[in-house]
């Protein structure tokens, strides 16, 4: 098929839209043509823009609140003799909706943190350029990051080991700069970032694993830095390049 | 219809995970802060009300987002806002072709500028932006909130997202690509 007529169907595409041979085809034409796999990358990029953006509202404490007492439950009248039961009842209730709605804006926003993660690792594999310092050599690249980033980290020395390092780039995760190294474990390729561990977003991260949009992922904290294992390998491979990174 | 015997927290369990995400789209729609809580806790009444007749089995967060809408566009603020547009929008800005890589656009646009575009765009295209983006809907879904077709939706984020990227290269200076 041509590419215009690709062109039409990439939204619908990135939408999670297309019908199941549709996306396995145009998969395979994204694979071989640069030019509509670059045009595929500025709309995910844009689809990013806007899920940052439009995150923008946070009901007050005070509201919240409101909504947790009234909103939710029907009143009904009741007999003062309930009323002995009924108060530290509705306390408890209270208490575990407020709990329930922390819980679930929690959750919420983790999982904006993973996804916008995985979309990071999916771009830069999908750019024409997927690195910028291309290098297997830690010494290579380490001191290309100094004066992009505002902080310094260390590598491993992979030798003996299933990884390779393929290079890294400057990456922004919550409007703060970051090392983004790509490493690759025979077919595969696997994400770090590296943050500095302030700002809502990446102290929200809890260290340990996790799955997002079929990524494994392991994030933990060191020397004031978030790090963060993206890749499609099997959690055990994830958590040994962690390993490898944390002995750095 | 729904299962009367459910228990009364099954609203509960439905409802209130939505809270933080209807607050956030109802603050985009009212662009007010205290007229967005108003907003929503007249959409909790409303859907807690209208709980007995929710079919179980269809879309609820599309059905509490479309009693979010409906509300919205039945007040004072939401009919102003909510002015007739014809579905081709001949006034909007055309797209301005240049040789910068989009990508550069978009790497270099920061949040407060696209908020700033999505703040400029008319209420059919944001909506349907942050219904898709934010919210992360299927076409389905939208168009089940927005009371369209599903055709309808393509169409309509088409457009939007043609707006958009109109709107974040005239914000760069120089009226180049980026912002």
């Amino acid at each position: 098929m041509a590419c215009e007529t690709w062109h039409g169907k990439l939204d619908a595409y990135l939408d999670g839209e297309l019908e199941p041979t549709e996306t396995s085809a145009l998969n395979a034409h994204l694979r071989a043509c640069a030019s509509c796999a670059a045009d595929a990358l500025e709309r995910v990029q844009l689809k990013r823009s806007v899920a940052s953006a439009g995150r923008r509202y946070e009901p007050s404490s005070a509201f919240r609140g409101k909504i947790a007492l009234r909103g939710a439950k029907p009143r009904r009248e009741i007999g003062w003799q309930w009323s002995v039961l009924a108060v530290p009842a509705a306390l408890v209730l209270i208490v575990s909706i407020a709990g329930s709605l922390h819980l679930a804006r929690e959750n919420a926003r983790r999982q904006r943190a993973y996804s916008e993660l995985a979309d990071l690792h999916v771009a830069a594999l999908a750019s024409a350029t997927p690195v910028d310092v291309l290098s297997s050599d830690r010494h290579t690249v380490k001191p290309w990051f100094q004066g992009k980033i505002p902080f310094a980290f260390d590598l491993p020395d992979l030798q003996g080991s299933e990884f390779t390092l393929l290079g890294g780039r400057v990456a922004y995760f919550a409007q703060t700069p970051g090392a983004h190294l790509i490493y690759q474990m025979r077919k595969h390729e696997i994400s770090v970032f590296i943050f500095p561990d302030y700002g809502a977003e990446t102290t929200g991260l809890p260290s340990g694993a996790a799955h997002a949009l079929s990524f494994n992922l392991e994030s933990w904290t060191q020397d004031g830095l978030r790090y963060v294992v993206v890749g499609d390998v099997n959690p055990v491979d994830i958590e040994a390049l962690g390993k490898l990174l944390r002995g750095s | 219809m729904a299962d009367q015997s459910l228990p009364a927290a099954t609203f509960d369990d439905l409802a209130l995970p939505l809270f933080d995400q209807l607050y956030n789209f109802a603050r985009w729609l009212t662009t007010d802060t205290s007229e967005a809580e108003d907003l929503v806790q007249e959409t909790y009444a409303k859907a807690l009300r209208g709980f007995p007749s929710f079919r179980a089995g269809t879309n609820f967060r599309a059905w509490m987002y479309r009693i979010l809408r409906n509300s919205f566009l039945s007040t004072r603020t939401g009919l102003k806002t909510a002015v007739a547009f014809d579905e081709e929008d001949p006034e909007l800005p055309q797209l301005v072709e240049s040789s910068t890589p989009e990508s550069l656009l978009l790497e270099q646009a920061n949040r407060q500028v696209v908020q700033q575009a999505l703040d400029g765009m008319p209420l059919h295209f944001r909506e349907i932006l942050l219904l898709c983006e934010v919210e992360e809907m299927s076409y389905q879904e939208i168009a089940e909130t927005l009371s369209i077709p599903a055709g309808t939706v393509m169409s309509r984020l088409f457009r939007a997202r043609k707006a958009l990227r109109s709107l974040l290269q005239q914000k760069l200076p120089g009226g180049r690509h980026g912002v």
